[in-house]
């Protein structure tokens, strides 16, 4: 059994059609802790000792959020700012969050041919998250392959449907730990470990 | 000589000192407090002040001229156009029926004709000085009743004149205005001439005020010495009231003419905040004076008569006022705080008894002991009201459908009620509006209704304590209730009414400060808003940046102090009534704040953005560095 944080970040959730439709159903899978951050903290004041203690408390981290500007939209770069406190999260005597496992999921509104050495976007998803996985490694932790839903701006309303529902899947496989991390961690894509899983299920 | 006068001074002063603030903490007003003060000091009780007493009231009374003057600057000349009807309809008709019926009463009880009529017109007069000054206090001047006692107590001051040229014609014994009326310069004169120099009078005040004042009173302001300022404010209502009183016209009347004239002007404001300190004072003044001037061994050998006069008295006028009240469309409550308040016998009539006294109508016995009576009358008005507040408006229900202003009709259901659309609500319900929710709201100031509606705003009079209203305004079926009321007491008991029939509604409300904080913490009321404390706080982020700190460092400091102050507030709340435990933990919680935001601390302490310091990671880095140099 894993615990999961998801460290939602979307600005404009009342404009969303992807991540409204994503964040539905969490109610469904077990040790779910659904964690929205705008709606937190609207002012971006952050409660270091409150996340500080909710990470405590969970065993993989999932940030999900719209990619922006081939990043996260700025509360989430506030929250790591402040949350993984030197001494605490790194260093030599940061050591609270050794062993928890850190991912992303997120949307791009280009497809995934864009995202390629020698694409529109030059660089693969798995490169853009290097400073993620770095501070993960930093922190202690382990990175998982990120989840990705490509093409938003073309989707259609099945296709999200479809992307919600393998997202549900691949949550529920970590929370009842039917997951092989191993090979989680050196894939380009947690999409990829999906057939997997339901052919499992 | 001068010590005397100093002496006199401190009595005046020390017995107002001690004796207001115990009222104001008694619940009964400050009035009162200084009408106590004056009997204390008064011949008849401590005697530190004897007969002068009365020179003083005289000399007090040009605190009723300045505050007609200052209630003239808040009126501009349009809204005193629109109350035309009630000054001279609901005015003029309460001085005539008191007087009629006084004059009957007192004819049927064997008083020849004369010195009824006299006594009529006398006893119809109100304070001007105590019903203003209570209703102020109350906040009550912009009220249905407080514009309806205004609208009297305007017409009573326009009518002594004429009472007074009116009064000779009562006396039998062959006198004339001649001889009495000797403190006017024109009064020999014959009576065009002296029509012409009233005219006269009140044209130079209206074109003194239009074109010779302003450009005084920007010279003076340019001279930047506030003093002179001042000077000047208290120039102009002297002279306005040197100037009536040579043609013989209540000076009150002329200052009030004189502010209307001002009521425009840019240097209102500073008018007002000029005159204002030496108005309170001499209005206290005068309220201790009346006090003194209450014949003590007088009234006690007359009791049965004193009172029996001043009962009859004071509640044949408030039956009247409260009649007529009804009839110019007040609702019950106004018309009952109206009727109360006006009920007494004013400063007009000492003027008037003397007068009269002069002219032969009154023997010296009756002149004191209607003086006698009038007093009385004026220092009751406060319990009178204070009877009416407690005891009488709480039982009249105003929710009956024969009211004629009754609240309105609703035809709307929204998801939003908003009670209350003055200065704060108005701001929440915009914001609600701009952001496509659309409001049901409800105010109780019929004027400001009847405004925002003219502005094309759905807004409904009426007073949102009463079931009925919330009921028509759609509570059963909104989501929340704003309740943005101007004082604790009145959104308490809108609380009290949602809480018993609407419980589902989410409640915000709008608290004044602290104190009305716990209360609505004690009503188990989650949204609370104290109104200042957010512009307080961008008051003192500014502050801060304009010193020198960064932006966004201040910004993070405000949140920090509301987000501590918030929460020691929820503490403090539960241990207020102990009140040295109170005071103890309030000094901790400012004391642990101070240490809170002071930087030193802040690296050491839970702080929200250690995060940004490297300070821990520089000493880190510099100990590997040692580390490898060995």
């Amino acid at each position: 059994m894993s615990r999961i944080l998801i460290l939602f970040a979307h600005p404009r959730l009342q404009n969303s059609r992807t991540h409204a439709r994503l964040i539905q159903g969490f109610d469904k899978i077990p040790h779910l802790t659904f964690h929205d951050l705008y709606e937190t903290y609207p002012d971006f004041d952050i409660d270091v000792e409150f996340e500080q203690d909710l990470l405590l408390n969970h065993d993989v981290f999932v940030m999900q959020f719209p990619f922006y500007w081939y990043s996260s939209p700025p509360i989430l770069k506030q929250w790591i700012d402040l949350v993984f406190e030197h001494g605490w999260a790194y260093g030599q005597k940061g050591k609270a969050l050794k062993g928890k496992k850190l991912m992303a999921a997120i949307s791009t509104g280009g497809r995934q041919e864009a995202y390629q050495n020698g694409g529109f976007n030059r660089f693969t998803i798995r490169e853009f998250m290097s400073p993620f996985e770095q501070t993960a490694k930093l922190c202690n932790m382990t990175f998982l392959a990120p989840f990705v839903i490509h093409g938003t701006h073309l989707a259609t309303e099945k296709d999200i449907m479809e992307g919600a529902a393998s997202y549900r899947l691949l949550l529920n496989s970590i929370a009842e730990d039917k997951i092989d991390y191993d090979e989680l961690i050196r894939m380009n894509y947690a999409n990829d470990i999906l057939p997997k899983l339901s052919n499992q299920g | 000589m001068e010590t005397g006068l100093f002496f006199q001074a401190m009595i005046y002063l020390a017995a107002a000192v001690i004796f207001v603030p115990l009222a104001k903490k008694a619940g009964i007003g400050s009035i009162l407090g200084y009408l106590i003060a004056g009997m204390i000091i008064g011949p008849y009780v401590l005697g530190f002040v004897g007969k002068e007493g009365e020179d003083i009231m005289h000399f007090a009374e040009f605190g009723v001229v300045m505050m007609l003057f200052l209630i003239g600057l808040e009126l501009e000349p349009s809204r005193l156009w629109r109350m035309r009807v009630s000054i001279l309809g609901m005015g003029g008709l309460q001085v005539l029926i008191t007087a009629l019926a006084v004059a009957g009463a007192a004819m049927a009880l064997g008083l020849s004709w004369n010195v009824s009529f006299a006594l009529g017109l006398i006893l119809a007069m109100s304070s001007t000085a105590i019903v203003l000054q209570t209703l102020k206090e109350k906040n009550l001047l912009h009220s249905d009743a407080g514009q309806g006692s205004f609208s009297v107590l305007l017409f009573q001051d326009i009518a002594v004149i004429p009472i007074l040229a009116f009064l000779p014609l009562l006396a039998l014994k062959g006198l004339n205005a001649d001889e009495v009326n000797n403190h006017s310069l024109i009064s020999n004169y014959p009576g065009w001439l002296q029509t012409i120099a009233v005219l006269g009078a009140v044209s130079v005040v209206v074109l003194g005020g239009r074109l010779l004042i302003r450009p005084l009173l920007r010279l003076v302001a340019s001279t930047h010495l506030t003093e002179l300022f001042t000077a000047t404010a208290l120039l102009i209502v002297v002279g306005i009231t040197v100037l009536m009183g040579l043609v013989g016209i209540s000076p009150a009347l002329g200052a009030f003419l004189g502010g209307v004239v001002l009521a425009n002007s840019e240097y209102r404001h500073e008018l007002e905040s000029d005159i204002e300190p030496f108005k309170g004072l001499l209005l206290g003044l005068f309220f201790i004076s009346v006090g003194s001037s209450v014949n003590f061994p007088f009234v006690i050998e007359n009791i049965p008569a004193v009172f029996g006069i001043v009962m009859a008295v004071m509640t044949l006028k408030t039956a009247l006022l409260y009649w007529l009240a009804r009839k110019f469309n007040s609702d019950k409550k106004q018309s009952l705080i109206l009727a109360f308040g006006l009920s007494q016998i004013g400063e007009f009539a000492f003027v008037l008894l003397t007068t009269s006294q002069q002219l032969g109508i009154f023997t010296p016995e009756t002149t004191s002991l209607f003086m006698a009576i009038a007093a009385v009358s004026m220092a009751m008005t406060p319990l009178f009201m204070l009877l009416n507040e407690k005891l009488i408006l709480p039982r009249v229900d105003d929710s009956k459908p024969e009211d004629r202003k009754e609240p309105d009709n609703i035809d709307e259901k929204n998801r939003v009620i908003v009670c209350g659309f003055g200065r704060y609500g108005n701001i929440v319900g915009r914001f609600l509006k701009a952001n496509g929710v659309n409001t049901t709201v409800l105010d109780l100031d019929s004027e400001r209704v009847e405004l925002l509606r003219k502005m094309g705003l759905r807004v409904y009079y009426g007073d949102a304590m009463n079931y009925n209203l919330l009921k028509a305004a759609g509570a059963d079926t909104a989501e929340m209730i704003v309740i943005a009321l101007d004082t604790p007491e009145k959104c308490l008991d809108v609380i009290h009414t949602v809480k018993k029939h609407f419980p589902d509604l989410h409640i915000l409300v709008r608290a004044y400060d602290r104190a009305d904080t716990y209360e609505f913490m004690d009503e188990g009321i989650l949204h609370i808003y104290r109104e200042t404390l957010d512009s307080s706080l961008r008051m003192g982020v500014d502050a801060l940046r304009l010193l020198g700190y960064r932006q966004y460092q201040a910004q993070r400091a405000a949140n920090i102090f509301r987000k501590h102050d918030e929460k020691a507030l929820k503490h403090l709340a539960s241990i207020r009534n102990d009140r040295q435990q109170y005071i103890d933990l309030t000094r901790e919680k400012i004391s642990e704040l101070e240490d809170f935001i002071t930087s030193d601390i802040r690296q050491a302490e839970t702080s929200r953005d250690s995060g940004w310091d490297v300070e821990s990671l520089r000493e880190e880095v510099r100990e590997v560095n040692r580390n490898k140099g060995k």
